[in-house]
């Protein structure tokens, strides 16, 4: 069985807040089909398991339940790798500048 | 699973959190079935261009370089037919405290939640402004929550998005992060309910006259340059609110005679509530899912009445593609050393196309630039979009078609401007005037010079959209 969680530790908690089915009306049918989930973060407010409903204390300092989902999230969006159909556009401008700047 | 409670008890409450989260009485400025007083509401703010640039100051806001793009209008003029080739200018709004336009925004809304006593703020938001939000409510002081619609089912974050939450937790705000869907509007009104605090929305009065500086400025730096005022302002149009505020600013400088066009990125073909289109977008903001909705009916905003009436104030409306702009902010980068964007560089792309049909002695102006970093970048955009399966090519931007293909230019002479014809526009918005109206309710003389003020046109032409609206709905 896994570890309680420290009381105080920085974690993500998970709440489905409109099933499949309770979504609004206007919503095309790809959307209808899946929960409207919240994640927030905030501080432990009770030692708990991962996975079990757990409350946080988030910055804004109010108190919220939800399932414990992760312990101290990472920020992971980044760049990725350089795109090839970008790679080269500044080069064919920078010729494009220099042709001008040559002059006829 | 725990199951929010009070979704219909929240939904029907939406007039009164209205009311107490802004403070603002907005059934007094109504003077017809539809119509209101717009500028009266803007005035009783007490917020003219002078108090404004005094708050703003006060935390660094505004004040932001304006800078010629000599290089770009050298290789506009590579493309352009001699003597013709505008002059094009870039006013560096990433400069601002939390790096985009949208601390002038979230400025007056802070300062007045502050004034008014309120404990903290709210903001439904996934782009800029949340940042800009929480940073003025870091220096003021106040509580900061932001509600984000930040990932699909499939718990993939929109990159941009992504790099908001860190900024947002980073300027101390709490942040709720929820999946695809307009029913984020419920978690809104729960959270200000609950909490009791400011609405911080980017509709109301002040958000918009916070923006007045930006076109204010902007007008004067760009006398100081060129010795008159711009012939044309290119704004990135998705809500209204820029175009709205810049072009009063402008006014209020002087500058009457300056053309605002307003430019979105064209995604067409994609659903903006759908869970599967979501991350198929590759632009947050700036394009016409918001774009179109908002000119053609403003007040689908999370206020009663929307302060941003962008059909008020534009003089032309253009789309350019994805491809284009994505094109545009490497250019950027590599030739003018900015590296900025994405939502800026949007009007860059269309002010490049305009400037090459202008006479040389022209002169175009983009009229915001913005942070970039992780997540916020072409690099991140396509990687997703790559993952998803969206073809990413260079050729004719014409074949771009959103959430299948971006195709990046092969040249700078491929990038054009489609106009959005502002006749369908008008007509849309009067419609959906109408399909406001309660039954049996009528419209004034005062409801009918309000829609010919909204939409820039006269009585004549409001009465001949209306009668041919009547027409066809018996």
């Amino acid at each position: 069985m896994a570890d309680l969680v420290d009381k105080g530790t920085w974690v993500e908690i998970r709440r489905v807040v409109l099933g499949p089915g309770e979504r609004a009306p206007q919503v095309p049918e790809n959307t209808q089909q899946v929960p409207l989930e919240m994640r927030v973060k905030g501080f432990l407010f009770e030692p708990v398991r991962l996975g079990e409903e757990a409350q946080i204390v988030t910055s804004a300092g109010r108190r919220l339940r939800g399932i414990l989902m992760e312990i101290n999230p990472a920020y992971v969006h980044g760049f990725g790798p350089p795109i090839p159909a970008l790679s080269t556009i500044g080069g064919e401008v920078r010729a494009l500048l220099h042709a001008r700047r040559r002059g006829p | 699973m725990i199951r929010e409670p009070g979704y219909e008890e929240i939904m029907s409450q939406r007039s009164e959190i209205m009311r107490m989260s802004i403070g603002l009485d907005y059934e007094q400025y109504a003077t017809g079935a539809l119509a209101f007083d717009y500028e009266r509401l803007l005035a009783d703010t007490g917020y003219d261009v002078d108090t404004t640039y005094e708050v703003q100051r006060a935390t660094a806001v505004g004040g932001t370089p304006l800078v010629e793009l000599n290089n770009i209008t050298e290789l506009v003029r590579a493309i352009a037919q001699p003597g013709k080739g505008a002059r094009v200018f870039l006013k560096d709004e990433a400069a601002n405290p939390s790096g985009s336009f949208k601390d002038r925004r979230a400025s007056l809304s802070v300062h007045e939640a502050k004034k008014r006593g309120y404990h903290g703020v709210v903001a439904a938001t996934s782009g800029n402004y949340g940042a800009a939000v929480a940073s003025q409510a870091a220096k003021a002081g106040l509580a900061c929550i932001i509600v984000q619609e930040a990932f699909d089912s499939k718990g993939i974050a929109q990159p941009e998005i992504a790099e908001k939450t860190r900024a947002c937790e980073a300027y101390g705000a709490e942040v709720i992060r929820l999946s695809v869907g307009p029913e984020l509007f419920y978690m809104f009104l729960s959270v200000l309910k609950e909490t009791g605090y400011f609405n911080a929305s980017l509709y109301t009065p002040y958000s918009i006259l916070g923006i007045e500086t930006l076109g204010h400025e902007l007008a004067l730096q760009m006398r100081e340059l060129t010795g008159r005022f711009p012939d044309i302002v290119v704004t990135t149009h998705a809500g209204g609110g820029n175009v709205t505020g810049t072009t009063r600013g402008l006014r209020k400088a002087g500058a009457s005679q300056t053309q605002m066009i307003a430019a979105s990125v064209d995604l067409s073909g994609l659903h903006m509530a759908s869970d599967h289109d979501f991350n198929r977008k590759s632009f947050t903001t700036g394009h016409t899912g918001f774009s179109i909705p908002f000119t053609t009916w403003p007040d689908r905003a999370d206020v009663p009445r929307n302060s941003a009436r962008a059909l008020r104030y534009m003089d032309r409306f253009v789309t350019v593609t994805q491809g284009d702009v994505f094109y545009m902010t490497e250019v950027l980068a590599e030739v003018e050393g900015l590296e900025r964007g994405p939502a800026g560089n949007t009007s860059l792309a269309a002010a490049v196309a305009i400037s090459r049909k202008l006479d040389e002695d022209r002169t175009v102006v983009v009229q915001e630039t913005e942070y970039t970093g992780a997540g916020k970048h072409p690099l991140a955009q396509l990687n997703l979009a790559k993952q998803l399966g969206i073809d990413i090519r260079r050729g004719d931007p014409r074949e771009n078609m959103p959430g299948h293909a971006i195709v990046i230019p092969e040249h700078p002479s491929q990038i054009e401007v489609v106009d959005v014809d502002l006749d369908r526009i008008r007509r849309s918005y009067l419609r959906n005037a109408v399909g406001e109206l309660r039954e049996g309710e009528e419209l004034s003389e005062t409801d009918l010079e309000f829609l010919a003020e909204e939409t820039r046109t006269n009585r004549a032409y409001v009465q001949e959209v209306l009668d041919e609206v009547h027409r066809k709905t018996g």
